[in-house]
C-alpha cells in the first residue's frame, strides 16, 4: 500500500477579476513508504500549494489525499493538525525557523506537537547534522547552511513517515546545496521516511532516479502563467 | 514544556514592551492594593483607636469634633466645660473614671495638652496596656514640667532636661514670625514609651499649666476643654447620652467613640469610592495596555504563529499561548506591584503617623494581597483573548513565505 495516495485532487483560487483559476489538478499521484521522489517544476507551477495540500495546511476543492491510510480531505482541523504533527516533516525553502528560539528549542518544538518532547533525541539529531556546538545558538547566529541543517533536524524530530521538502536548497550555494540534499536523503533513509521534494534546480534533481515534472502530473500547471 | 517555552521566548522577544506593560501593571496593582489597605486599615485603626475611653464630654458641638479633639488631638476644642459640670460627671455612679483635658497651646506644631497624672498611672489605653515612661518620670501637678510623647520627643529632639516655652494656639506657622510664645518655661521631665496612639505626638503638662498660662482668660482658669470618660457598663452610655444630648443643651456626650469615628468614615465613604474607582480604572488601562502591546505585535508574530501551526500546533495552543503570555506579563506586574504597594503604604503610614499618631502597618496581611493580583491577572488574561482570537485565525498558508 502506498504511503501517500492522491486521487482527482483539485485546488483553485478566484482571481481578482472573479474568474476561477485552477492551480492544482492532479488525477493521480502516489508515493510508497521510504520512497524518495523529486518533482521538477518552475516557480509558480503550484509546487508549494501541492505540498501545503498534502500537509493539510490548505484544503482542496475536491479529491482525495490519503496518508498512511488516513483520508485527509474532509478530516476535521484538529485531526489534520495531529496528522501533520505526527506523520509529516516539512522542510521549507526559507527554513522557517523560529528566530526567538534556539536551535535545540526549534527541534524540540518540532517534536512537541506530535511524538512528544525527547531532549536527548533532539540533541542527537543536531549532533547528527553537525551542530553539536550550536545547540543553544539562535538561528540568526548561524550561517545559511547551518540554518538549513536545523530545519532538517526539526523535520526529522517527530520521526515522520513522510518528509516534504519545498525548494530546500533554494537559498544555498551549490556546495551547501549538495551537502544539504545528501543530509536530507540520508536522514530520511535512516528514519525510513518517504521524501517528496520539489525543486526547479536541475543539479538537485539529478540526484534522484525518478524526477517527474509537476506539469506531467498536474494538468492545471500546463495552463498556469509562470512567475518571473 | 511547550506552553511555558512559547510564553518565555515570546516575553523575551518582546522584552521592551513586556517590561513597560509589566511596569504599568505593577503601578496599577500597587495603587489598588495601597488604596484598599489604607482605607480598610485606616478605618479599622481609627475606629478602634479610642485610647481606652468610652466617651468624650465637651461643649455643645458635634460628637465628631469632640472625638477628633480629645482622642486624636486633631480638631479645635469647641468650647469649655465648667468645673461644676465636670464634678457632676465625675460624681455620676455610671462613670468609672474621668480625665480632664485642656488644650490651647502648642510647641512647634505639637499640641500641648494639660491633663492629670491619673491619665498615665491608672488608665489602660488598650487592654492590659498603660502608658510607660521611657526616660525620666511623670510631671508633678503644680510644677512647670512636661512629659513628652515618643514621636513628639523624636521630632522635636526633646530629652529629659530640655526647656521650652509654649506657643499660643493650636497651630504653628513655621515660616512666619507671627507665632506668639508664652513666657512660661517648661522643663521636660519624662519621655513616654511609644504607644502607637495619638498620645505619642502630644506634649503633656499639668492641667493647671494650660489653665493658668499667661494670655489665657483668667475667667476660664478652672474650665477644661473636654473630659475623657470611662463608663462602668455599656448601659450607662445610654443614660448619659439621654442626659446630655437629649435633655441638656449645654454639653455634648460623644459615645461610643468607635461609632462616632465610623460615622466619619461613612461620611467620607464617597472619597474611598472615588479612590477605589480611580485604582480600578488604572488597572483597566493597564490591562488594556497588555491588549495593545500584544495586539500591535501580531503582524510581527504572524509568521512565527504560522510556522508553529505548520509544525502541528493546534489553534487552541496558539490561543492559549497568547492568553498565557498576557497572564504572565500581569503576573510579573503583580509581583512588582507588591514593591510599589509596600513603598506607597510605607509612605502613607509615615504621613498618617506624623499627622495623627495612628500607626498603619504596611506589612499587615490582607485579603487584598490575594484578590488584587488575581483580579489584575484575570483582567489581563481577558484582555489577552482579543489578540489571542486574532492569532487563532492566522492563515497558515499565506503567512508562510515564500511560495515556489
Amino acid at each position: 500500500m502506498s504511503l501517500l495516495e492522491i486521487r482527482a485532487l483539485q485546488k483553485g483560487y478566484r482571481s481578482p477579476d472573479g474568474q476561477r483559476q485552477a492551480v492544482i489538478d492532479i488525477p493521480e499521484f502516489s508515493l510508497a513508504a521510504g520512497q524518495a521522489v523529486a518533482l521538477a517544476g518552475p516557480s509558480g507551477s503550484g509546487k508549494t500549494t501541492f505540498l501545503h495540500l498534502i500537509a493539510g495546511i490548505l484544503t482542496p476543492d475536491s479529491g482525495s489525499i490519503r496518508i498512511d491510510g488516513q483520508e485527509l480531505v474532509g478530516m476535521d482541523e484538529h485531526h489534520r493538525d495531529r496528522l501533520r504533527a505526527t506523520a509529516i516533516g516539512y522542510i521549507f525553502q526559507s527554513f522557517n525557523l523560529l528566530q526567538g528560539f534556539t536551535c535545540l528549542e526549534n527541534v524540540l518544538l518540532g517534536m512537541s506537537f506530535g511524538s512528544g518532547i525527547d531532549r536527548s533525541r533532539a540533541e542527537a539529531l543536531l549532533r547528527r547534522v553537525g551542530l553539536a556546538d550550536r545547540l543553544h545558538h539562535f538561528p540568526r547566529q548561524l550561517s545559511t547552511g547551518q540554518q538549513q541543517r536545523v530545519a532538517v533536524a526539526r523535520a526529522m524530530a517527530g520521526r515522520p513517515k513522510l518528509v516534504l521538502a519545498d525548494e530546500p536548497t533554494g537559498n544555498l550555494d551549490p556546495a551547501n546545496a549538495k551537502e544539504s540534499l545528501a543530509l536530507i536523503r540520508e536522514s530520511c533513509a535512516e528514519n525510513g521516511s518517504a521524501l517528496l521534494l520539489v525543486s526547479h534546480d536541475r543539479d538537485i534533481l539529478k540526484a534522484f532516479d525518478q524526477v517527474p515534472s509537476l506539469a506531467d502530473i498536474n494538468r492545471a500547471a500546463r495552463s498556469l502563467p509562470l512567475r518571473a | 514544556m511547550t506552553l511555558p517555552l512559547l510564553v518565555r521566548r515570546s516575553l523575551r522577544q518582546h522584552l521592551l514592551s513586556t517590561i513597560v506593560t509589566a511596569l504599568s501593571l505593577s503601578l496599577a496593582g500597587g495603587l489598588l492594593m495601597t488604596v484598599w489597605s489604607l482605607k480598610t486599615q485606616a478605618r479599622q485603626t481609627f475606629e478602634r483607636m479610642d485610647g481606652g475611653w468610652d466617651a468624650v464630654l465637651g461643649a455643645r458641638s458635634s460628637k465628631l469634633q469632640l472625638v477628633l479633639n480629645a482622642v486624636f488631638h486633631l480638631e479645635a476644642s469647641p468650647g469649655n466645660i465648667r468645673p461644676a459640670d465636670l464634678a457632676a460627671l465625675a460624681a455620676s455612679p455610671a462613670v468609672k473614671a474621668v480625665v480632664p483635658l485642656a488644650m490651647g497651646d502648642n510647641y512647634q506644631g505639637f499640641r500641648i495638652v494639660g491633663t492629670s497624672t491619673n491619665h498615665f498611672t491608672d488608665h489602660e489605653f488598650a487592654e492590659g496596656r498603660r502608658f510607660r515612661v521611657r526616660d525620666g518620670r511623670l510631671f508633678e501637678d503644680g510644677y512647670r514640667e512636661a512629659l513628652i510623647g515618643a514621636f513628639a520627643a523624636e521630632k522635636l529632639g526633646f530629652k529629659v532636661g530640655t526647656e521650652f516655652k509654649p506657643y499660643h494656639g493650636l497651630n504653628y506657622a513655621s515660616n512666619t514670625q507671627d507665632n506668639v510664645q508664652h513666657d512660661e518655661v517648661y522643663v521636660v521631665v519624662g519621655v513616654l514609651e511609644p504607644s502607637n496612639t495619638p498620645a505619642d505626638r502630644v506634649v503633656w503638662i499639668p492641667i493647671a499649666g494650660i489653665q493658668n498660662m499667661t494670655g489665657h482668660d483668667p475667667a476660664t482658669a478652672q474650665d477644661v476643654s473636654a473630659a475623657l470618660v470611662k463608663l462602668r457598663d455599656p448601659a450607662a452610655g445610654f443614660r448619659l447620652d439621654q442626659l446630655y444630648n437629649k435633655q441638656g443643651d449645654k454639653l455634648t456626650f460623644a459615645w461610643p467613640i468607635g461609632t462616632v469615628m465610623a460615622q466619619l468614615f461613612d461620611k467620607i465613604g464617597w472619597f474611598d469610592s472615588v479612590l477605589t474607582l480611580v485604582a480600578w480604572l488604572v488597572a483597566l488601562v493597564a490591562a488594556a495596555s497588555v491588549l495593545a502591546s500584544i495586539y500591535n505585535s501580531m503582524s510581527a508574530r504572524r509568521r512565527d504563529l504560522a510556522i508553529l501551526r505548520a509544525l502541528g500546533a493546534r489553534r487552541r495552543i496558539i490561543f492559549t499561548s497568547i492568553v498565557a503570555e498576557a497572564s504572565a506579563i500581569a503576573t510579573i506586574g503583580a509581583a512588582c506591584g507588591f514593591l510599589v504597594h509596600f513603598a506607597l503604604l510605607y509612605g502613607a503610614a509615615v504621613l498618617v503617623r506624623s499627622q495623627t499618631g495612628v500607626v498603619i502597618e504596611p506589612f499587615q496581611p490582607s485579603w487584598v494581597w490575594l484578590w488584587a493580583p488575581a483580579s489584575l491577572i484575570g483582567l489581563a488574561a481577558l484582555a489577552g483573548t482579543v489578540p489571542a482570537f486574532k492569532a487563532y485565525g492566522v492563515d497558515v498558508a499565506s503567512s508562510l513565505s515564500p511560495e515556489s
